[in-house]
């Protein structure tokens, strides 16, 4: 056994290198977004044709767009949009998809076969395709994009979490349980959901990564937040028509979304180690 | 993914002389109940896609009709419009209708272009499908090559720095990616196309020439994480005891890698590639959007705009079907690969 | 000159806790025909001992001392040319014929697989070879068999085949690392047999390596004792239980199960555990668990020395020991 086992939590998330740094980086997300709520330095929605294209200055610290909106502060409540439309997209799929894996590792038999089918039909539309369905009869908007990436979350935690449970329903400790007359929905509660929860929010940490890459490529394709409304999608398709312009305005909003993911993928494996080291893949 | 290994279940042969001849007659009838199961697996997913598309798209808004129209549209425009799609038929007879019509490759009429839903589809699968394929190829080699490479060097630095990079890869979105290359690779040194597709009858060069820079978009990340899965499954795969022996044979580092190990590790990179090849179509979505490349991502997308619900249907219900062979085509590589897969499932 | 002269072997396996000194200072020789039994508990250093000897230890690892094989060193040799050796002149067998073979490739190719390779044969001569191979190795149908794949093989009849594919080249030296400890009590026996028929035979020199006492001392003409990474007492089979002394190696003894033992009869454990090889006492390993230890135990280890001809114990408290007998040792 791994000697960083017997290591205490906080021991292991000091080693776990990429614990820290996505830790950070992430944390980093979250000041900004809380800060944009109340303070932004500019203004992420005023038009002034006088201000349009500003280079970097004191006031502008990365300059303005082509409608004088201040870049840093645009980038400030996208942020903030980001994180709000990934954290109900994950939820949703953690409400949804985690009780059906509960349910169906606790029941088995047909209503097993019934959620398991149901995954694998979904498993053939991926974000965006259940966005593009969605966007198609309730029309563009952030509401309907977080729909559609929390649908697509469902089954993925429903896989995940029926396959962990699945496993933990044959253990020892599990077998004393049910001899001893507990039903099954107390043994869900007692014995499944603690010992699946590190997994889970491991996977919580990888899907929100994903969801912040879902909502930005469909705000980009125009389905997702709508204007005025800030978004690092929405930013990036309108500084694309600047290109030959003013290139810069490309290439900020991809920076925030690469940081914001690499920061969280970074921290669901950190996570991985600090969480269960049997986990672990490291080498 | 691991596969028990058990001895037990074939051991009758051991005490049983005519068990050998018996074996290899198992073995036929394994492979074609594998390949029976795994076809009615395919049909049966493609029914369930479909339904959930028909159900989504035209049981759930209400009116169809009224969805195209949008909500300015008076009852008689509703009225006529219904009867033209005919809707005002019942739920299943027009699932069924779609699905025969499919089979024919019938797909109804466009309601933004009045033309056959088919011809805009075809144009379109012309480029989305080529582009899918070259993406793919250009992942799995690039994360063939960088994979072992990272592997035979493990923890030098070499390695870190490659896994540095592909965090880096995955991390990326593929749209911002296209943006970079157009900006650098087509606006500052011309070298590429800033977008657009000739068309093939334009010359096979040309039009590879477009779909290069938005392939490469796509490859990027689908590669860096094959890469990953790549590099630690060979790892993994260097703890077993099977390559221990084939060192105790004799065999040298490089023989074991290519002889012993790389098959096995293909597994679990097989299972991720299946699984990635869903995204790496999403992707192609919004890529051929940047790139206003005329595929079916942009069609899908002017459909919606259009309000155009029927090409949406088809278009979402294709590019489903595409996931949906694939993986059917990575459960066969599988059992090509491991011996052990046919005989556990039946 | 011997085949086999090993002086001053030693291992240190770099960890994440340290360097832990798996082997230390191992000192035996082999002639031809001549058969070695290596015995002690688990992680005593045994397979760290066969690896070093076919040079497939992990990377991570530091091998000094000498490995003379036909008069050449070992480990001075080039890695071409000890995969040369491998498979050729000297063959291993593993203790988990479960997962030591390759799952995806048919057990034909994986027999034929060393012929091919060290002996240039072509596939047609060489699969005429491995259908004789297995036959040899008792495999009913040979012929059918080359075409199944491991999973489809019992655990008896797959170490069947590993044996088949280390004899394949008709080594010098076979090194057999606890060949029946995974495999049931009924198979175990009459694999100890095929090796030993197969071994007689080709007049092969072996290293059998057990942590069953009773397994090496049917099958071996010398018996050496390991604890803790070093040899502790070696000796002749057929005198090396009147001469046994050792206190780790009576204990070791007094845990065998013997023939007309009866039933209610409690086989003897000593107590304790392994030492820790990465902050080894300065002294004999063995001191924590050795009832008879004294300051002069704790301080410098004892050296092997010679008892009778041809045993060897390194122990300073030899007579006590062999006057008290394991039952009063570890009363
Ligand atoms: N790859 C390895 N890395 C680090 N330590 C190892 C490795 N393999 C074995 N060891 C350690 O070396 C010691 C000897 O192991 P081994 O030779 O396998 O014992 P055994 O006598 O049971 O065959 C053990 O303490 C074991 O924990
Ligand atoms: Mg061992």
């Amino acid at each position: 056994m791994n000697s960083s086992t017997s290591l205490s939590f906080l021991a292991r998330c000091r080693r776990s290198r990429s614990f820290m740094v996505g830790g950070v980086m992430t944390g980093f997300l979250l000041v900004c977004a809380a800060v944009s709520l109340f303070w932004t330095p500019g203004s992420a929605y005023d038009i002034s044709i006088a201000n349009r294209f500003l280079p970097p200055s004191s006031t502008h610290w990365l300059g303005t767009d082509q409608f004088g909106r201040d870049i840093v502060s645009m980038l400030m409540t996208g942020t903030q949009n980001s994180i709000a439309v990934a954290v109900v997209a994950v939820s949703i799929g953690l409400a949804v998809g985690v009780s059906l894996g509960l349910l169906a590792a606790a029941r088995r038999g047909w209503t097993e076969e019934l959620i398991m089918r149901f995954s694998d039909f979904s498993f053939a539309f991926p974000a965006i395709l259940s966005a593009i369905m969605i966007t198609a009869i309730l029309g563009p908007g952030g509401v309907n994009s977080i729909l559609a990436i929390g649908l697509y979350n469902i089954p993925v935690f429903a896989r995940l979490v029926r396959g962990t449970a699945n496993a933990i329903w044959t253990r020892e400790f599990v077998m004393a349980a049910r001899a001893s007359g507990k039903d099954r929905f107390r043994i869900t509660f007692e014995h499944i959901m603690p010992n699946i929860l590190s997994i889970i929010i491991v996977q919580a940490t990888i899907l929100f990564a994903i969801a912040i890459l879902a909502e930005a490529a469909l705000s980009y394709l125009g389905l997702g937040t709508q204007p005025p409304h800030p978004s690092w999608g929405r930013m990036l398709n309108e500084a694309q028509a600047l290109m030959f312009l003013d290139p810069w305005q490309a290439i900020y909003p991809g920076i925030a979304i690469a940081t914001a993911v690499f920061g969280l993928n970074l921290l669901g494996d950190g996570l991985r180690d600090v969480l269960d080291p049997r986990l672990s893949r490291k080498r | 993914m691991t596969l028990p290994v058990s001895g037990d279940n074939v051991s009758l042969h051991e005490t049983n002389p005519t068990g050998v001849l018996f074996s290899t007659c198992l073995a036929k009838i394994t492979m074609s109940i594998f390949f029976a199961k795994r076809l009615l697996t395919l049909i049966v997913t493609l029914i369930g896609a479909s339904m959930v598309i028909f159900v989504v798209m035209e049981i759930l808004p209400g009116d169809p009709a009224l969805v195209i129209l949008g909500i300015n549209a008076t009852d008689e425009m509703v009225a006529l419009l219904t009867t033209e799609l005919g809707l005002d038929r019942s739920a299943p007879v027009r699932y069924w209708d779609w699905i025969s019509g499919l089979l024919v490759g019938e797909m109804g009429m466009s309601y933004a272009y009045k033309v056959p839903v088919w011809e805009l589809v075809e144009g379109a699968l012309w480029i989305t499908v080529p582009l899918a394929i070259i993406s793919i190829t250009f992942s799995i080699t690039l994360a063939l090559v960088v994979g072992l490479y990272a592997a035979a060097n493990h923890n030098k630095p070499a390695d870190i720095g490659l896994m540095g990079f592909s965090q880096l890869g995955i991390s990326i979105p593929n749209f911002w990616l296209a943006v970079l290359l157009i900006m650098f690779f087509a606006i500052e040194l011309r070298w590429f196309p800033a977008g657009g597709f000739p068309g093939w009858d334009e010359g096979i060069f040309k039009s590879f020439k477009a779909l290069l820079l938005p392939a490469i978009a796509l490859a990027t990340v689908v590669g860096a994480i094959l890469a990953r899965i790549t590099r630690s499954a060979v790892l993994e795969v260097y703890r077993e005891d099977y390559v221990r022996t084939a060192r105790a044979k004799g065999l040298s580092q490089r023989a074991t890698l290519w002889l012993h190990v790389l098959r096995n590790a293909l597994i679990p990179v097989l299972t991720v590639t299946g699984i990635q090849f869903a995204g790496l179509l999403a992707g192609t979505v919004v890529v051929e959007n940047v790139f206003h490349i005329p595929g079916l991502g942009s069609l899908v997308l002017k459909a919606i705009n259009n309000r155009d619900t029927i090409v949406v249907e088809n278009v979402v219900l294709l590019l489903a079907a595409m996931v949906i062979t694939v993986n059917f085509i990575v459960d066969m590589l599988y059992a090509v690969i491991d011996p052990r897969l046919k005989a556990q499932d039946i | 000159m011997p085949l086999l002269n090993v002086t001053g072997l030693s291992v240190t396996l770099s960890t994440a806790d340290g360097a832990a000194r798996a082997v230390r200072d191992m000192n035996f020789s082999l002639e031809k025909g001549e058969t070695l039994g290596i015995v002690g508990e688990s992680g005593c250093g045994k397979s760290i001992t066969a690896l070093a000897l076919m040079g497939l230890l992990p990377e991570r690892s530091e091998t000094t001392g000498k490995i003379e094989f036909n008069g050449e060193n070992l480990l001075q040799k080039p890695e071409t040319e000890m995969c040369a050796l491998r498979g050729n002149r000297m063959a291993m067998i593993f203790q988990e014929p479960m997962t030591s073979l390759n799952p995806v490739h048919t057990i034909g190719r994986q027999v034929m697989e060393p012929l091919r390779l060290h002996k240039n044969m072509t596939r047609a001569e060489a699969k005429a070879e491995a259908v004789r191979l297995l036959d040899r190795v008792g495999i009913p149908n040979p012929q059918e068999r080359l075409g199944n794949y491991p999973h489809q093989l019992s655990g008896g009849q797959r170490q069947r085949v590993m044996i088949a594919m280390a004899l394949s080249c008709s080594p010098d030296i076979l090194i057999a690392d606890e060949p029946t400890t995974a495999l049931d009590v009924t198979i175990q026996d009459q694999i100890l047999e095929l090796i030993q028929s197969l071994v007689r035979e080709e007049d092969m020199a072996l290293i059998l390596i057990s942590h069953d006492l009773g397994v090496i001392s049917e099958n071996t003409d010398r018996i050496m004792v390991m604890y803790g990474g070093a040899a502790v007492e070696t000796g002749p089979t057929e005198t090396f239980f009147e001469a046994l002394s050792h206190p780790y190696s009576q204990g070791l003894f007094a845990a065998m199960p013997k023939l007309g033992m009866g039933r209610t009869s409690r086989l003897m454990t000593i107590p304790g555990v392994v030492p820790d090889l990465i902050n080894l006492p300065s002294g004999c390993t063995f001191t924590d668990r050795c009832p008879l230890a004294t300051a002069e135990c704790r301080n410098s280890a004892p050296p092997l020395r010679q008892l009778t001809a041809g045993h060897n114990v390194a122990c300073y408290h030899l007579d006590k020991a062999r006057t008290m007998k394991a039952e009063g040792l570890f009363a």
